[in-house]
């Protein structure tokens, strides 16, 4: 299927339609996409490290796969995750405010959810907004609870977002990486690093 | 990754779990004449199952006793009866949930009362391989070839693949697996045949050494946890949060229904890359065209003889895949066609309208013949149904003394 689709920031529609559904493909190993063009992986890093540079409040939502050190892998991309946030912090200026929120588990949350400190794939806009997170990361989520997440939150906010993908990628990620290691994470601080004062803040 | 890092070991039967593609691309093959049966049997042999369940329903009995041999012989991790077809569905969820991977046959109305779970199958991301031995499901009974039960799976959220031969199904039962099992897919397969035509008859298959298998399936590349009481979908009937009637609520429960969907999508490629297409078109440029699947391909190859000796040139097209649905695949290969004949074995004509759906003029399609409830079809049926289509004379195949 050939297609005129873009997966651009929304909000996008009252219900956006699955990008896969709209023609878009996951890349092949050693690429990734960016709004459902695929390209090189370095092409992508770039792209995510300036988005992360120029939001308000670039956010990191690590999931249950790398939360709970529950084998050696997990374990270290938790660590480079964690890395990922320090050089955030250090590269964005005092107006912005780079935040790292987990989701722990993929459970609906009763009476409701406290956004300050989770966030859940079935409601992750309301973490959003509350936020107001303007650039997010998933890492470490499931696939399926990754991609149930993008389409709401392109659906309803303006939030732009990565994916940080272990398997295949996310065609609903506005940007989305594959085969994510510890190194790839680490490579994504690397070119924040790099990108440093070379990208506009965002303006009040 | 775990799965590729035990190929050369051996699993508990003694196989030595092989790379997928070289085992069914470059692996020696035997020829052995065999019932479907028996083929279905020889292929789970192959497929490093942990589990399968089992109920009687002609005309998938044979298979289902046959592979309880397997178990017997160290082959299956785990066999037993369920107590109706909708039982042994659930328990196959169970089996799935719990990181297995899981093998099953049904036929007709077996299908038909576990129908309830296939979209279950599918939300939950279950990779399930189901064997359909399709066989008439209305009242008055019968247990003939009927292929209606086919079009009630198309909209389950399952793949849906349609196989023409013992040869088909035997690749295709392996090859099924490596599709529904990766990980951006992660889908129920309903792996169909036309009951008894392809179940009870004798076939030479090309099989691939008895000692090697497929390397067995990991669950943690599953998109979905392993089965967890405390997340959906196993939670969804129990969470007010999920279950209550407000905006998020259906936000969320449409964004899981698209996702499914989205992950036939994605299967598109996988399923090329292991079926070598969507579809097999024989001589694409004919005006005329017989576009089917299961086995009215075989009876459209015999039509399109009897067809050459008159004179007429007629392409046929085989579809393999139904769900994922090869629309591309269709109006490319029917672009330049003037007649569209599809004969299906049910009595509604399910391909012939999603054939229309798909192509733009749509009145190119001429659906038929279509018999039902067990009658064959001959291909001097498809031959004559197609020469009176054309406006050309034909014999009449049903009368006698006239």
């Amino acid at each position: 299927m050939s297609t005129m689709y873009q997966v651009l920031r929304g909000p996008e529609h009252f219900l956006p339609p699955a990008a896969a559904s709209m023609g878009i493909r996951l890349p092949d190993p050693g690429q990734a996409h960016i709004h459902g063009k695929i390209v090189n992986e370095d092409e992508a890093m770039e792209v995510a490290a300036r988005q992360f540079l120029s939001a308000k409040v670039p956010t990191i939502f690590p999931g249950p796969l790398v939360l709970w050190a529950w084998n050696e892998k997990a374990a270290g991309k938790a660590t480079a995750i964690r890395h990922l946030y320090e050089t955030l912090k250090e590269c964005v200026t005092p107006s912005q405010q780079a935040m790292l929120i987990p989701m722990p588990d993929y459970r609906p949350k009763y009476p409701k959810i406290n956004p300050e400190i989770e966030i859940n794939p079935n409601h992750p806009n309301l973490t959003i907004w509350h936020n107001k997170i303007d650039t997010c990361m998933f890492v470490g989520v499931h696939c399926h609870q990754a991609n149930l997440s993008l389409k709401i939150i392109r659906g309803g906010t303006y939030c732009y977002t990565i994916a940080m993908c272990a398997q295949a990628g996310h065609e609903d990620a506005m940007v989305s990486f594959r085969d994510a290691t510890a190194d790839k994470i680490r490579k994504l601080a690397d070119w924040v690093k790099k990108l440093k004062g070379s990208v506009e803040p965002p303006k009040d | 990754m775990a799965t590729q890092s035990l190929i050369g070991t051996k699993n508990r039967a003694g196989q030595v779990v092989a790379d997928a593609w070289k085992l069914l691309h470059e692996a020696e093959r035997t020829p052995c004449f065999y019932t479907g049966s028996e083929v279905i049997k020889e292929a789970v042999r192959r497929a490093n199952c942990d589990v399968m369940i089992a109920y009687p329903i002609t005309p998938q009995s044979e298979a289902a006793a046959l592979i309880g041999e397997l178990f017997a012989e160290g082959f299956i991790g785990d066999y037993f009866r369920g107590e109706s077809e909708f039982a042994v569905m659930s328990q196959c969820a169970g089996a799935a949930f719990g990181g297995a991977r899981v093998f099953t046959t049904t036929a007709g109305p077996g299908t038909m009362r576990a129908m309830e779970n296939f979209p279950m199958w599918a939300g939950a991301r279950l990779p399930i391989q189901m064997i359909v031995t399709c066989r008439g499901i209305n009242s008055p009974l019968s247990i003939q070839p009927d292929t209606l039960e086919i079009s009630y799976l198309l909209n389950t959220g399952m793949l849906v693949w349609h196989a023409e031969t013992a040869q088909d199904f035997y690749d295709w039962i392996l090859k099924g697996y490596m599709v529904s099992e990766e990980p951006d897919v992660h889908l129920p397969l309903a792996l169909c045949c036309d009951g008894f035509f392809v179940t009870h008859t004798k076939d030479v298959v090309n099989l691939t050494p008895a000692d090697m298998c497929l390397p067995p399936y990991d669950p943690y590349r599953s998109p979905v946890p392993c089965m967890d009481m405390e997340c959906p979908p196993v939670r969804m009937m129990r969470d007010p949060f999920v279950m209550k009637s407000n905006y998020i609520s259906y936000a969320t429960h449409a964004s899981w229904q698209q996702e499914v969907w989205a992950a036939i999508e994605r299967s598109r490629k996988h399923t090329i890359r292991w079926l070598d297409g969507l579809i097999e078109v024989d001589r694409p440029d004919a005006e005329i065209l017989i576009v089917s699947s299961g086995t009215a391909v075989s009876q459209g190859r015999e039509a399109q003889a009897l067809l050459e000796e008159d004179g007429i040139d007629v392409g046929i097209v085989k579809i393999k895949s139904l769900r994922p649905w090869p629309g591309d695949e269709i109006r490319e290969a029917t672009k330049n066609a003037k007649h569209i004949i599809v004969p299906e074995f049910n009595v509604t004509g399910w391909l012939a309208k999603e054939i229309r759906a798909t192509i733009p003029d749509a009145d190119r399609v001429y659906a038929g013949p279509h018999v039902c409830g067990g009658m064959t079809m001959p291909p001097e049926v498809i031959a004559a149904d197609l020469k009176k289509h054309l406006g050309l004379k034909s014999e009449s195949l049903a009368g006698r003394g006239s």
